[in-house]
This record gives C-alpha cells, sequence and structure tokens, in this order.
C-alpha cells in the first residue's frame, strides 16, 4: 500500500516538475559556509536560478549600504562576471572589493530611470553564464518581480533586488508580494566588541523574511570577510557594556 | 574680404568688406587669397570624420557649416550635451574654432549655431520659437536679395517675420521665404542628404510595396544583416558601428546606430541591436528602402574557442554590454588608480578592456556607499588625534560609540597646486545603533593651513 503510494506521489512530483519548468537548468544552490543559514534555506543554500530579495533595515533602507555588501559578498562566491543595474552611482568600490568582488568581475550598467534598470537585470539575467546580475532598485511590482524571476530560471544565474528606497517611510513597500524565491533584511548591529579602542567586525541581524517551501528565521552573523562568507560567532555576543561613556573618552 | 580671424576683427575688419578698405583702415594687413575649393574639400573631409564618429546623417551645410541629424546618436557619445561639447572640443584641439547647436530642425540649428557667442546651444524641445524669434533675417537662408528687400520694407528679425500673414509675402516675393520658415519651425520636412564614405560597406533592400509593421521591419533587418554579415566574412572584418537608414515614402530618412565595444560579425548579436530600437523607427507612410551600412569596421580574424575540456573560461559577455549601452545605460567597469585620495581612487573604464590585475590594497576598511559629495557634519571632538564624541548629520545626532583613526591623507599638490599642505583625518565612527559612517577632518588638528578643521562625512558602512 505505501509503496504504491509513494510511487504514485512520486511520480506526481515529477510530471508537476515537468509541467512546471519545460527547459532544463542548471539547479543547484549557493551554501552560504554558515551551518544555521544553510540548514534553513530548501536545497542547503541560496537557489540558483532564481531571484533573491534584499533590504536594509532602520536607515539602510536609504543607504542601502548593508545590503549592497551582502549582495555582494554573494556575488563575490559565484563564478564569472557580475552586472549590477543602478541609478544612483554611489558604490563605493574599494569597499565591495574587501568583500572578495575584483573589480574586473563587476560591470556596471547606470541607467536614468527605474524601469531601464528592471529591463537592464532581465536582460542580463536572460543572458545566461554571468554569476550573479544585482540591481538597485526601489519598486519591484509583482509583474516584474515575475519576469525577473522567469528570466532567472531559464539560465540558471542568480539574481539579487537590493531593494533601496527614497525614504524611510516607503520601506513598508518591503512586505508587499513579489515572485522572488527569498526576502531578507540585513540591518546593522554593534560591531564585536574589542578589547582595545576601535571598530571590530561588523555584525548584522539577518532576517530571512521569506523562502519559498521554507521557515524564516533570524540570524546575528559576522558581515562579510575578504571572500564574502557570513559567519555566526560559536561564543555568546557580549551586549555592549551600557556605561555610556565613549570607548575613547577613558 | 570673405572671412576675418579675431586679430582682424579687433581691428575693425568685417566679413564682406572691399579688401581695398580693409587696406586703408589697417596698415600691413595680411591677406590671403580665399580659395573656395579647398575650403570645400576641407568641409567635405570633416563631414566624413564626422560621419564615422557622431550620426549617421552629416550633410555639408552652405560653405561654412556641417550639419547632423544626431537623433538615436547621441547615447553613443553619452547624451547630447557631452556630445556638443566633445565636438566643441575636439575643434579647439586642432586650432579651430567651431560653434555647436542642437534643436528640433535644420533651419534652426542652423540660424542657432552662427547666431550664439558661446561656443555650444541646446534648444529644448519645441522651443524653437523662443530661440530664433530675435535673430536676425540673414540667417534664414534665403538668397540675399530677398533680405535685402525685407530690410527695406521694416523686417528686422525672424519672429517679426513668421507672425505677418503669409499671403502678401508670397505673392512679392514668391514661394522661398514660406518654405524657408516653415523648414525652420518644423511645418515642413527637410531631408538631409548624407555624404557616404566611399570603403563602406552597404547592403540595401527596396521594396516595390511600402512596409510599415514592426514584424516585417524586423524580418528584413534580419535579412540585411545575414546580408552585411556574409560581405564582412569575405573581407575578414568585423563592425564597430553600424547605420541602419530608414527611407519613408515622403522623402525623409531615420537613422539608428548601433556600436558595439568589439569588432562584431555575430548575426544573432548585431540582429539583437536593431530589434531592440526597430520601435523607434516612426514608419510614417511606410518605408520604401532599408539600407545597413557599416560605418566603422575593423580587421576580424578567425579565433579558434578554446576547448572545455581545456580550461574552463569566462563566457565573452560582449554583446550583452552592446546590448544595455545601445538601450541608453551607461555600461562600465571601474579600476584603480593610484590615489590616496578616496573620490580619485576609482576610474571609469569600458566595460570590455582587458582585465586589469591590480586592485585596491587598503589595510583600512573602506565604505560601501561613498557621498558623490561629503556633507559638513556638526561635531565635538578632542583635538587634534580624537575621534568625535558625538555628530549630527542629517538632523540626526549620533553618539559616538567606537571609532578607529586617524588614517591620514595628504593632499596631491601634483593634480593641484592648491592642495600642497591639504591633510584630511579619516575615522570609522560606529553609533550607539550600530552604524557605522565615515567621517573625516579637513585639516591635521594643529595647523590652520592644512585645512579648515570642518568635519564632512564621506561614506556609509555596512
Amino acid at each position: 500500500m505505501s509503496a504504491a503510494r509513494e510511487l504514485a506521489l512520486s511520480d506526481l512530483r515529477e510530471r508537476i516538475a515537468a509541467l512546471e519548468g519545460g527547459v532544463a537548468k542548471r539547479k543547484g544552490c549557493l551554501p552560504f559556509g554558515v551551518h544555521d543559514i544553510d540548514a534553513i534555506l530548501p536545497g542547503g543554500g541560496l537557489a540558483y536560478g532564481a531571484l533573491h530579495e534584499c533590504a536594509g533595515g532602520g536607515s539602510g533602507t536609504i543607504d542601502g549600504a548593508a545590503a549592497a555588501l551582502f549582495a555582494a559578498g554573494i556575488a563575490a562566491r559565484t563564478k564569472g562576471k557580475v552586472v549590477w543595474c543602478l541609478t544612483r552611482p554611489d558604490l563605493f568600490m574599494p569597499g565591495l572589493a574587501q568583500a572578495g568582488l575584483h573589480p574586473n568581475r563587476v560591470i556596471f550598467s547606470e541607467s536614468d530611470r527605474e524601469e531601464d534598470v528592471l529591463a537592464s537585470m532581465e536582460e542580463a539575467l536572460g543572458y545566461g553564464g554571468l554569476g550573479a546580475v544585482i540591481g538597485e532598485i526601489v519598486r519591484l511590482p509583482m509583474v516584474s518581480s515575475r519576469r525577473l524571476q522567469l528570466a532567472a530560471e531559464k539560465t540558471g544565474t542568480i539574481g539579487i533586488a537590493v531593494r533601496r528606497w527614497r525614504r524611510q517611510t516607503e520601506a513598508n513597500d518591503f512586505g508587499q508580494p513579489t515572485a522572488s524565491t527569498t526576502r531578507w533584511r540585513v540591518s546593522v548591529l554593534p560591531s564585536d566588541p574589542l578589547p582595545v579602542p576601535g571598530v571590530g567586525r561588523a555584525r548584522w541581524l539577518l532576517e530571512l523574511m521569506r523562502s519559498r517551501a521554507g521557515e524564516c528565521a533570524e540570524f546575528e552573523v559576522g558581515a562579510c570577510d575578504d571572500t564574502g562568507r557570513l559567519d555566526i560567532p560559536t561564543r555568546p555576543v557580549n551586549r555592549q557594556d551600557t556605561s555610556g561613556r565613549s570607548r575613547h573618552s577613558a | 574680404v570673405s572671412a576675418t580671424d579675431a586679430a582682424a576683427r579687433k581691428a575693425g575688419l568685417r566679413a564682406g568688406m572691399a579688401a581695398a578698405k580693409a587696406q586703408a583702415l589697417f596698415q600691413g594687413l595680411m591677406m590671403v587669397d580665399a580659395d573656395l575649393l579647398a575650403d570645400a574639400a576641407a568641409l567635405e573631409r570633416i563631414a566624413l570624420w564626422a560621419l564615422g564618429i557622431y550620426s549617421p546623417i552629416v550633410a555639408v551645410d552652405g560653405t561654412d557649416g556641417l550639419v547632423m541629424d544626431t537623433e538615436g546618436a547621441d547615447h553613443l557619445q553619452g547624451g547630447e550635451e557631452p556630445m556638443l561639447t566633445g565636438v566643441a572640443n575636439r575643434f579647439r584641439s586642432t586650432g579651430l574654432s567651431a560653434r555647436v547647436a542642437i534643436a528640433d530642425t535644420w533651419g534652426a540649428a542652423h540660424a542657432c549655431a552662427r547666431a550664439i557667442t558661446r561656443e555650444t546651444v541646446i534648444v529644448p524641445r519645441g522651443e524653437i520659437l523662443r530661440a530664433v524669434e530675435k535673430l536676425p533675417l540673414s540667417l534664414l537662408r534665403l538668397p540675399p536679395k530677398i533680405v535685402d528687400d525685407l530690410h527695406v520694407l521694416g523686417f528686422q528679425s525672424i519672429g517679426e517675420l513668421a507672425n505677418t500673414p503669409r499671403a502678401p509675402l508670397a505673392l512679392r516675393f514668391g514661394p522661398e521665404l514660406g518654405r524657408r520658415i516653415d523648414q525652420m519651425f518644423g511645418r515642413k520636412p527637410e531631408p538631409i542628404e548624407p555624404v557616404r564614405g566611399p570603403d563602406w560597406i552597404e547592403v540595401t533592400r527596396q521594396f516595390a510595396e511600402p512596409i510599415a509593421a514592426a514584424e516585417t521591419i524586423n524580418k528584413y533587418v534580419a535579412r540585411l544583416v545575414v546580408d552585411l554579415v556574409g560581405e564582412l566574412q569575405r573581407r575578414g572584418l568585423g563592425v564597430r558601428r553600424t547605420d541602419l537608414i530608414v527611407e519613408k515614402l515622403d522623402g525623409t530618412r531615420q537613422a539608428i546606430r548601433a556600436g558595439t565595444a568589439k569588432p562584431a560579425r555575430d548575426v544573432a548579436w548585431l540582429t539583437k541591436l536593431f530589434k531592440d530600437r526597430t520601435e523607434k523607427i516612426e514608419p510614417g507612410f511606410g518605408i520604401e528602402r532599408l539600407s545597413l551600412v557599416a560605418v566603422m569596421s575593423e580587421a576580424l580574424g578567425e579565433e579558434q574557442k578554446s576547448s572545455s575540456l581545456v580550461e574552463e573560461q569566462d563566457d565573452d559577455i560582449t554583446p550583452l554590454i552592446d546590448i544595455l549601452g545601445n538601450r541608453g545605460n551607461r555600461v562600465y567597469r571601474v579600476a584603480p588608480v593610484a590615489s590616496d585620495v578616496p573620490e580619485r581612487s576609482v576610474q571609469r573604464i569600458a566595460p570590455a578592456t582587458a582585465p586589469t590585475a591590480e586592485t585596491w590594497t587598503h589595510e583600512w576598511k573602506r565604505p560601501v556607499r561613498l557621498l558623490h559629495k561629503p556633507d559638513v557634519v556638526e561635531v565635538m571632538a578632542l583635538m587634534p588625534d580624537h575621534p568625535p564624541a558625538w555628530f549630527s548629520w542629517r538632523g540626526k545626532r549620533r553618539r559616538v560609540k567606537c571609532a578607529d583613526g586617524p588614517e591620514r591623507v595628504f593632499g596631491e599638490w601634483w593634480v593641484r597646486t592648491s592642495e600642497v599642505d591639504a591633510v584630511r583625518d579619516y575615522f570609522v565612527v560606529e553609533d550607539d545603533a550600530g552604524e557605522r559612517f565615515w567621517l573625516y577632518r579637513s585639516g591635521d588638528g594643529v595647523d590652520a593651513d592644512t585645512g579648515s578643521h570642518k568635519w564632512y562625512i564621506h561614506g556609509i558602512f555596512a
């Protein structure tokens, strides 16, 4: 009985898979290399051939610095060229290079209008042979995200939409449904305390807000290192001292 | 006297004077015989040069000018304004002075280019009337006889003439006057008969019945590309710039120019570049002739693709760069520059250039976002080398919890003499909420010569 049921189920699954994507895809995942995160994500990592969204939290919704570095860290761990589509050219490449993204690999495409960014992203995702396609966009309507997702599925390129708004109040747009496979929010946390004055390794609160066929989760991670990897410290994090005095004035 | 230089103008000479009068005005005047044929030949040469660089449709305008239709081609130069300044600068670098104007119609651009005292002017869309109404009648490209007669009647400017009832004028001066005015305001078409280079590869298709539908245009463009690629193959060339020239039933032409980042001879690649932009073609009453011209071509030999068994290689993404670039996006890569000043340490390079080996070698952390212009922040800081205790930026006051620095950056006196003593001290600061910023103090904190000792925010860390 149960064997026959298994057989019927697997047969159905195959037929559904055939309906969903007719073409052969380069399937697979890009693991983060951090066990806790990879265990939560279906497939054990960030899916190739899919659109992923990330945004900053707090004032990061406007500057999008942490979200951009998070995306750069993912792109750094892929193979091949990276196309970065944007409208506001304020990225500082030396900063991204410190996350392991070599300047030779990144091709920027700067547009005047939002819609052109989406069009460039779709074109690049559909081109194939790229490592990742990153776009900095304000609005991501359902239709556009669906198009991006389909273009990514066709070629197996990772698409990352870095959401970045003009005002912090506009950021509630991030709750709107889109076709992206995962949705992340990266907020900055106080850095690792050091025994001496100075700024330690940056820390992020990484929220997996949506994951198709998976669960949501939150992680406190150390920001990208020089190869684009995150890490979760094993020791319990010391909360900052609340003496209220600047470390430097001590 | 047919032309004068700046020194002669200062002495009071004007074009159109009698030579004897000019010599009377200024003793020892040096005069060179005008060589009209050589002038015309030189103008033709400049036209051919402009054809290869700026626009697919270039023609000689009168005896002293060029006219170009740059619609659909200015994006290759970065837009209208960079294109105009580029034209003016190129002429200046060869010792010639040029006046460049861009307007909706040939007539308006002709008049504006000859009237302005600046080097360049852009007449915005639909603003022709405002731009030309005060200009003198002589810029209307009319025979001198008509212009003189109009002056006798008391007309001074183009605007006055355009506002006068047409019938009496036509009765007296013939249809030429009305035609020129209509051409200037774009009410009548004025096709440009372009000059063509001698060694260009051109493929053409005539249509017995005019075509207009987008699918049909696409189909024939694809066939033309196949023809062109066949011809290129035979000659061992690849194209860098290709023009699609659309000739319509009413005698007007439209051109679409596509540039590639390196020599191309690939049917799919070129077809894609034009198909992307067929929507820009306005068929009007129908298209009777399509031609595809390879304006700039370079030698392109056959090359062997490395086998996937031997080595793993990056896919060539030049076609993608071209697609993005021809849609009007600015496509570039970023390369390091040996400079300690952060905003000078990066430069944009063409996306298809060979990979550079070097990268930035900073011991210090660099921010992800760099503000285009550093913002002044209010701070409280101990001089000379402590980070701020707090700072306020965009109306929000932040207490600094920890900081790194200073990282001292010296001005580059070899770039700008005013930077001989300039110093910036950079600090990485983190506020209570964990947000990290890149602040700097202009000046070393002791010597007032090194900077204003004001604080600025220059970047945002992740």
